[in-house]
């Protein structure tokens, strides 16, 4: 029997900034904690033996990360030992993967309450860190047309006729959005400041942005992938599978994609019963979520297939929907997929993104789900859809409800 | 068993045993079954004898060491054998394996080439030494072929050279060593300058070196430049892979990834397991069609042309010694340089003598590169150029036995500058054109010996192409023709021997390929997508960038000829899709290629820039779309079905001489074997063989036009089960 799937709460840390960010000696397994802290402490009336399952999304699940750290994070949380843990990984949608696994297993009635989120220490455990036969494997790279994102991202902005000015107008409008919206406290009631385990404050902000950037001052950037792309043969690849692209624009900069940060996001999820039963109120619901692939040599095109398949399970069209938030990983991204579905720029990322204040990869996914369901509380708006690009070639999609 | 053991058994009074490697029924060792057998009798013999063996030396006596693999049994083997061929690369490696865990010194005396097969026995030793002696070349050239080395080279040259060096300098280029060069790579240990001190070295090496054990089988020991699992080589890794792509440009070039893939992966296991690997990735090698086709061409259609195959029988070998080049422009001079280095001394005449010095200047050139890069020396340079004598004047052909001109492409323009010397020269001289369009019959028709006239087709630049078209025209004489199969030996080019005809072979085929191109430019399809569907067939220059090179108004002149001599014939003329491109970029455009300054591309500073977008504008439509596989097919089958023509009407006297001259005349796909190894291993959607392709023609014809439709001679094999030739 089915039965709804509500979030009844999420908070996320603030994003450090690389090898001298704040965050940079804090342990991934030490930001979890802090997170569960928060939930336990903003939710007095959770009683901690009723979470059946921790679910947490990482990409690069080795070292500090490896080792189910969803597990770990519960031990070392002190949460019941009753509470399982488990570690997914959908590359950049994994936090989402992991709030639409939560919200599944709520939805099915195997289990009534489920952490869910995710985490990266991006500074710590590097990307890639954790190898895998699509990229390391001759074999498999060679037969899969393995490319770098940056170079799929700057191949879906040649595809598109998307112009070095046209990727930095759009970094600069997430900067500010980010700006205001921090200025403003949109981001308030998410962000949990991290704290050491004497309680001195580490970071109660996000660290990555850079709101006095102009289109001008982001010009002066060298692009990212030419270099990967000429010597590392990846835009040669790229083109024997677009054979009629002539040659890839390089116009993707650290600038105009997502920063590369340290954080973590949970999100509570469960039944309507247990909400009742515990005193918990519910601040959305999970109404649908789709998952679909693309093309992995292009690979970051998956949000707009999966989007469709979400608005068609959930029988809406896009104008139904208030907000969408689909994460920053490349300006080219959000472009094509606001071309796509014809959304108004007052509908998109509305308070920034990945661009201006990083993209925690395991994290994200969990993190933007939070930021939303904020803003649609502080619109008092009905919908909005969740999405992210997914390396090899995917997208992940969830559609929120406030309540 | 009763056969006799190919490896001789020799021990001396020091307890060491000399292996030599001598299979009676061969000119040279290759890895067969006897081989196999008697390998494997051996090392179980050292084996149980070990306790009175001090050391083992390998050695052949043949002048080579060792040839290699057995390619007339490789090349038969059908797909449903990968269990048997599998299994077989096992029980190689698995005896030379034992050969170098005996736990006795092992010492390869390499007195000759050791190539593939040859190298891995070698590698398989504690200690190469080798003899640099004529003929010596050791290499795993198995990628050549479309094969990898399965008898532990990948695994062996990657744990001793890394996983880049020994792709790059050994594995994926094929390339062979002269045994100097062999140690700087690492490939041998040791040099000397004679067989007879192989032995010597060898027995001194073993007494001194009673523990010997292979590299990687020491505790501790690391592969250079790293494993997979270390951080900087898995920083480059992934773009290894994307390097092949781009250099391959997408070509279904299976070996190259074969080769890659075992020697990565060899490094992530044990030496057995990596073994293992190997084995896996030779078998599919070898029961694929890539390697059949490249095996055939490069392998048993090279021997035969090398051997002579297309040279009349009867004619005793002849030298020539004095060569007359008429016209000293960019092919006379580049065939005045190849005649020099051969020893020939060359007289270089044009108009003037500043032309004729400007086509001395380009051997100059060239040598001194050669000189710079430490090719050459000085003194062989000065001598090389002391060769080419320069001049105006016809009486300084006196004694040629043979001349070729290189004049404009004009028949009274030819003939007169034959009617200037044909009587200074030898009675019995050679006389030659290299035209490339122009029919040799009626070029014969202008000298008083139209017997001894002959078309010799050099490829420009002539100092690189390696391949000579020798064109018979209707009168030429099988003598004259032996001497210019000869020629082509004596300058190191490879012949092919074909009848006249307009375009010859080589030119009338390629204008098919480059027809279908350009045709498809008019279609409105993405010129992008033309060029990645031709180099993704496998030709080595994308066929737009080429018309560029050949310049628009060479084929527009070659087609104007050809309509007005077909329709005096009496023949229908049809019109073709790349007609009207071509006079459109001509006379519209004033696009006439690259030459001029710009074609189907742009071109600034002298290096093309991109794409015209004129192309964009007046052609292409969007939304056009055919199928990518039907692009790269369109060129190939023009190609192919042109041939056929070409061998119905008998302008190809030999399957061999179409193959070859096909991939190093005008870079027809090597992976395909050549132009008719092409319909012989088709293999598409439509079938194998003759009928696949005849299959696929007529989809093509329906979908792309009637040119597509195969002739009658290449249906009635299909019909029969027959291949060509």
């Amino acid at each position: 029997m089915s039965q709804e799937a509500f979030v009844y709460d999420a908070v996320r840390t603030p994003r450090g900034k690389g090898k001298k960010g704040a965050l940079h000696g804090i342990k991934p397994v030490s930001l979890l904690v802090g997170l569960v802290d928060a939930i336990k402490r903003r939710n007095p009336t959770l009683d901690p033996k009723r979470i059946d399952d921790m679910i947490l999304g990482v990409v690069s699940p080795v070292g500090d990360q490896g080792a189910d750290i969803a597990r770990t994070a519960v031990l070392a949380a002190g949460l019941p030992v009753t509470t399982g843990g488990v570690q997914v990984n959908r590359f950049c949608a994994s936090g989402l993967t992991a709030v639409n696994m939560a919200a599944m297993q709520v939805r099915s009635g195997f289990e009534e309450l489920v952490l869910a989120g995710g985490v990266e220490s991006m500074s710590r455990v590097p990307m890639g860190a954790d190898g895998g036969a699509w990229a390391m494997d001759p074999a498999t790279n060679y037969d899969t047309y393995f490319v770098p994102q940056g170079v799929s991202a700057d191949l879906i902005a040649t595809m598109e006729g998307f112009t070095r000015e046209d990727v930095d107008s759009y970094a600069v409008r997430s900067q500010q959005r980010a700006a205001k919206a921090w200025a403003e406290g949109y981001f308030k009631r998410s962000v949990v400041p991290v704290l050491d385990p004497s309680g001195v404050l580490v970071l109660d902000r996000d660290e990555h942005m850079r709101p006095e950037s102009t289109v001008a001052s982001l010009g002066s950037l060298n692009a990212s992938f030419a270099m990967v792309g000429e010597a590392g043969g990846f835009d040669a690849v790229a083109l024997q599978r677009y054979h009629h692209v002539e040659r890839i624009n390089h116009v993707h900069t650290p600038a105009n994609s997502s920063g590369i940060v340290d954080g973590a996001a949970m999100v509570l999820i469960g039944s309507e019963r247990i909400g009742k039963e515990l005193g918990l109120t519910p601040r959305a619901r999970i109404v649908a979520a789709a998952t679909s692939g693309s093309d992995p040599t292009i690979m970051l095109t998956g949000p707009t297939p999966a989007t469709r398949k979400l608005l068609a399970l959930a029988g809406l069209t896009a104008k139904d929907i208030d907000l969408f938030e689909l994460n920053e990983a490349f300006a080219s991204v959000v472009l094509k997929y606001q071309r796509d579905l014809e959304i108004p720029g007052e509908r998109l990322n509305v308070n920034g993104g990945a661009i201006a204040m990083g993209h925690p990869l395991g994290a994200t996914g969990a993190m933007i789900l939070g930021t939303v369901v904020d803003e649609l509380e502080r619109r008092k708006a009905r919908r909005a859809v969740v999405t992210l690009c997914v390396g090899g070639g995917m997208g992940v999609a969830t559609l929120v409800e406030r309540i | 068993m009763s056969e006799q053991n190919i490896i001789r058994w020799e021990q001396d009074a020091d307890g060491i045993v000399v292996l030599t490697l001598d299979d009676p029924t061969q000119s040279a060792n290759t890895m067969n079954a006897a081989y196999l057998r008697s390998m494997g009798e051996t090392v179980a013999r050292l084996v149980k004898e070990k306790e009175s063996i001090k050391g083992v030396v390998i050695t052949s006596a043949k002048k080579s060491f060792f040839a290699g693999g057995d390619l007339k049994d490789l090349i038969k083997v059908r797909k449903d054998e990968a269990t048997r061929i599998f299994e077989w690369g096992q029980q190689l490696k698995g005896q030379l394996r034992t050969l170098e865990t005996l736990g006795r010194p092992v010492v390869a005396a390499i007195n000759g080439a050791a190539l593939g097969g040859g190298l891995e026995i070698a590698l398989a030793t504690h200690h190469r030494i080798v003899a640099d002696v004529k003929g010596a070349v050791l290499g795993l050239p198995e990628v050549t072929l479309g094969l990898l080395p399965g008898g532990g080279g990948v695994v062996r040259i990657t744990r001793m050279l890394g996983i880049a060096d020994g792709l790059m300098k050994v594995l994926l280029t094929g390339q062979q060593y002269r045994p100097k060069e062999a140690k700087e790579v690492g490939l041998v240990h040791e040099v000397v300058d004679s067989v007879e001190a192989l032995l010597p070295a060898a027995k001194a090496w073993v007494k001194a070196n009673p523990t010997a054990v292979q590299p990687w089988d020491v505790k501790g020991y690391k592969i250079p430049g790293g494993t997979p699992a270390s951080p900087s080589l898995a920083a480059n890794l992934p773009a290894f892979p994307a390097n092949l792509r781009k250099q391959l440009k997408g070509a279904n070039m299976p070996a190259p990834r074969a080769i890659m893939a075992a020697a990565v992966e060899g490094t992530q296991v044990d030496v057995d397991t990596a073994f293992t690997i190997e084995s896996r990735y030779f078998t599919e090698l070898v029961t694929g069609q890539v390697a059949k086709n490249m095996t055939q061409a490069f392998f048993f259609d090279m021997q035969h042309i090398k051997a002579g195959g297309s040279r009349p029988k009867g004619f005793p070998p002849q030298t020539t010694k004095k060569v007359g080049v008429l016209g000293a422009g960019m092919m006379g001079a580049g065939i005045a340089y190849v005649c020099a280095k051969a020893g020939i001394d060359v007289v270089l005449k044009d108009v003037s003598l500043e032309a004729a010095e400007r086509g001395k200047a380009y051997s100059a050139k060239l040598l001194e590169k050669a000189v710079s890069k430490g090719k050459s020396t000085p003194e062989k340079a000065q001598a090389l150029l002391g060769k080419i004598k320069t001049t105006t004047s016809a009486a300084d052909l006196a004694g040629c036995d043979l001349v070729i001109e290189a004049v404009f492409e004009s028949v009274a323009v030819k003939h007169q500058v034959f009617q200037e010397i044909e009587d200074v020269v030898l009675p019995d001289a050679v006389l030659a054109s290299n035209t490339s369009t122009l029919p040799i019959t009626s070029l014969a028709a202008g000298v008083k010996r139209p017997a001894d006239f002959i078309g010799l087709h050099f490829f420009s630049p002539v100092d690189k192409m390696p391949l000579l078209e020798i064109i018979a025209g209707k009168q030429t004489r099988d003598a004259t023709l032996a001497k210019a199969v000869d020629l082509a030996q004596q300058i190191g080019k490879t012949p092919i021997v074909v009848n006249d005809s307009r375009g010859f072979f080589t030119s009338r085929v390629i204008a098919t390929f480059l027809n279908e191109a350009i045709a498809m430019v008019g279609e409105g399809l993405a010129p992008a997508s033309i060029e990645q569907a031709g180099m993704q067939a496998g030709y080595p220059a994308a066929p737009l960038s080429l018309m560029d090179e050949l310049t628009l108004t060479l084929p527009r002149k070659i087609r104007e000829e050809t309509k007005a001599a077909t329709l005096a014939a009496g023949k229908p003329w049809a019109e073709h899709g790349a007609d009207a491109v071509i006079d459109a970029l001509v006379d519209t455009h004033g696009r006439k290629g690259r030459s001029t300054g710009g074609g189907f591309y742009d071109y600034a500073d002298g290096k093309r820039t991109g794409l015209w977008t004129g192309l964009q504008k007046h052609f292409t439509k969007a939304g056009t779309g055919i199928p990518f596989e039907d692009m790269k097919d369109r060129m190939l089958f023009a190609e192919a079905l042109e041939t056929v023509k070409c061998l119905d009407e008998g302008v190809l006297r030999s399957v061999q001489d179409a193959n070859i001259g096909s991939i190093l005349g005008i870079g027809f796909p090597a992976w395909t074997g050549g132009v008719v190894q092409f319909i012989n291993g088709y293999e598409g959607p439509t079938g194998a063989g003759p009928r696949g392709f005849v299959t696929r023609a007529r989809q093509l014809a329906e979908r792309y036009g009637k040119h597509f439709s195969p002739p009658d001679s290449v249906v009635q094999k299909a019909e029969k089960g027959e291949l060509i030739g």
